[in-house]
């Protein structure tokens, strides 16, 4: 009698689940879709904030940036991606200091590994979502992230 | 009788009945005949073409949407022209020969499915005469004509040469053989309370209530099983065994290619329409309006619908319930396959036909 009890509890069970599952996916259904038109939805586009696509030195409105040029994201990179050309500046009090001269940046040889930003101490680097990079040759892939005439933001 | 109210708004009768009178009028009685068969035939692979062209198209979007995706979007608007791009690209492909293959039966088997299937579809009533083969066991040949399908998808995969589609073909043929009993007790179940098998009699006799609402708990009951053994009986998912493209490549089909794999394409949607339009014949109704009893001015509005529409809806609507079983259920295992087979569906068939029986003979039915 308990084997037959199974069976008709068994019909039911497996009907439920049936019919739960079938309930999800109607849902599914009509859920608004995920797919990105890529070129047509170019001006909406919405990138999820942590997409590397880019580094960037990020500069406030004086044209400051918060890099010391201490190298460390030099020494960081695997591929040697990154130039640190610093030079060394006496300020008005006779202290010898130094400044960032150029911050090259090669995205070509760059693996988007992140550890430049990671090992920033400063918060001078991130990352942008830009994706767009092609350009016909390869020396336009090296810029420079620093902006012409920008300074230390001072603390 | 609500039979004889009912006028459609996009007679097929008065069609058929110029054009033979036309051609009557200008050519002798086998002539006539002739001219009429090879009219019919042109309609019906047109017909068939274009039905499995849209379900191709359908059968991706719907796909995609239970996916969250788009599906096709690129061709033409809302990637409309995609399946036909398809079919284009299907026709000019090479018939690849196999080597060491049984040359006949492997160019046969195909020829063989698609045969069966326009077969059966050449039975279906589409709308109000609009139906090219009615006899009086009209249900009876139709199942009889689309399980000749098997013989082909057996013969595929047995002069193949290739494992992976003889072992498709071996699932497939015990697939079939199972849910056929499963189709058929359901059916009968169903002629029981028509008490006919004449097609076009059954949807006549559904004139005022569906059967599906007239048979009450059977005629649910064998819709239920219908649907679950018609999936099965059309290779689809969740009972895709034959062509588990994970383990056998393509099943049946592996060795195919171009048009020769195109038959079976086209076959197995067709075979997706066939088994919803018989569903939409033996349960809602075929072509007959949705009519409640005593709404007459609601009557009066569904009668202002062409038949062929009601049909269409009702096809449309199953297709999408089967294509919601595939894209919800994983596949099963062979043995669970069976075993839902013979120890659930049989059972429940056989004692819902005998309550079928019960109810027709104490008249309990509407």
């Amino acid at each position: 009698m308990s084997a037959f009890k199974e069976y008709i509890g068994s019909f039911f069970k497996g009907l439920t689940s049936l019919l739960k599952g079938m309930r999800v996916t109607i849902r599914v259904f009509f859920r608004k879709k995920t797919t990105e038109q890529y070129p047509e939805n170019r001006a909406t586009l919405q990138m999820f904030d942590r997409f590397r696509g880019e580094l960037i030195m990020p500069h406030n409105e004086n044209n400051e940036h918060k890099c010391v040029a201490c190298g460390i994201c030099q020494m960081n990179c695997p591929n040697g991606s990154i130039r640190v050309e610093s030079e060394t500046v006496t300020d008005e009090e006779g202290k010898k200091k130094r400044v960032l001269k150029r911050y090259i940046y090669d995205i070509g040889s760059c693996l988007y590994c992140q550890l430049c930003v990671r090992s920033c101490p400063h918060g001078a680097i991130t990352f942008d979502t830009k994706f767009e990079h092609a350009v016909f040759t390869r020396e336009k892939l090296v810029r420079q992230l620093n902006h012409e005439g920008s300074t230390l933001e001072k603390k | 009788m609500l039979l004889n109210t009912y006028t459609d708004s996009l007679d097929f009768n008065a069609l058929t009945q110029w054009i033979d009178q036309a051609l009557s009028s200008v050519m002798p009685a086998w002539g006539v005949v002739l001219t009429e068969c090879i009219l019919i035939g042109l309609c019906l692979l047109l017909g068939y073409a274009l039905i499995a062209l849209a379900l191709i198209y359908i059968e991706r979007k719907v796909c995609a949407f239970f996916q969250c995706r788009l599906g096709p979007n690129r061709v033409g608007p809302y990637g409309t022209v995609q399946s036909i791009a398809d079919m284009v690209k299907m026709l000019i492909k090479e018939l690849i020969t196999i080597d060491r293959v049984d040359r006949f039966l492997f160019n046969l088997a195909p020829y063989i499915v698609i045969i069966s299937s326009v077969l059966a579809f050449g039975c279906l009533p589409f709308a109000k005469g609009l139906e090219v083969l009615d006899f009086n066991v009209g249900i009876f040949f139709l199942m009889a004509v689309s399980s000749i399908g098997v013989v082909g998808i057996l013969l595929a995969g047995w002069s193949s040469n290739n494992k992976y589609s003889l072992i498709g073909a071996m699932r497939s043929g015990a697939q079939m053989i199972s849910y056929e009993l499963s189709i058929g007790l359901s059916l009968m179940t169903m002629v029981v309370l028509a008490g006919t098998m004449q097609l076009s009699e059954i949807v006549e006799r559904q004139a005022d209530c569906w059967f599906l609402f007239s048979g009450h708990i059977p005629a649910v009951i064998a819709f239920l099983v219908y649907l679950v053994a018609g999936t099965a009986e059309t290779n689809r998912g969740p009972f895709d065994l034959p062509e588990a493209d994970s383990e056998l490549t393509a099943g049946y089909h592996t060795e195919y290619s171009g048009m020769h794999f195109g038959f079976f394409y086209l076959a197995e949607y067709l075979n997706l329409f066939i088994v919803s339009a018989v569903a939409a014949t033996m349960f809602l109704g075929g072509w007959m309006p949705l009519h409640i009893a005593g709404w007459d001015g609601f009557n009066a509005v569904m009668d202002y619908i062409p038949s062929l529409v009601w049909f269409l809806i009702k096809v449309g609507v199953i297709i999408f319930v089967i294509m919601w079983f595939k894209w919800t259920f994983p596949r099963l295992r062979i043995d669970q396959l069976l075993k839902l087979e013979w120890k659930y569906l049989l059972p429940i068939n056989l004692l819902n036909l005998l309550l079928m029986v019960i109810i027709v003979v104490t008249g309990l039915h509407f």
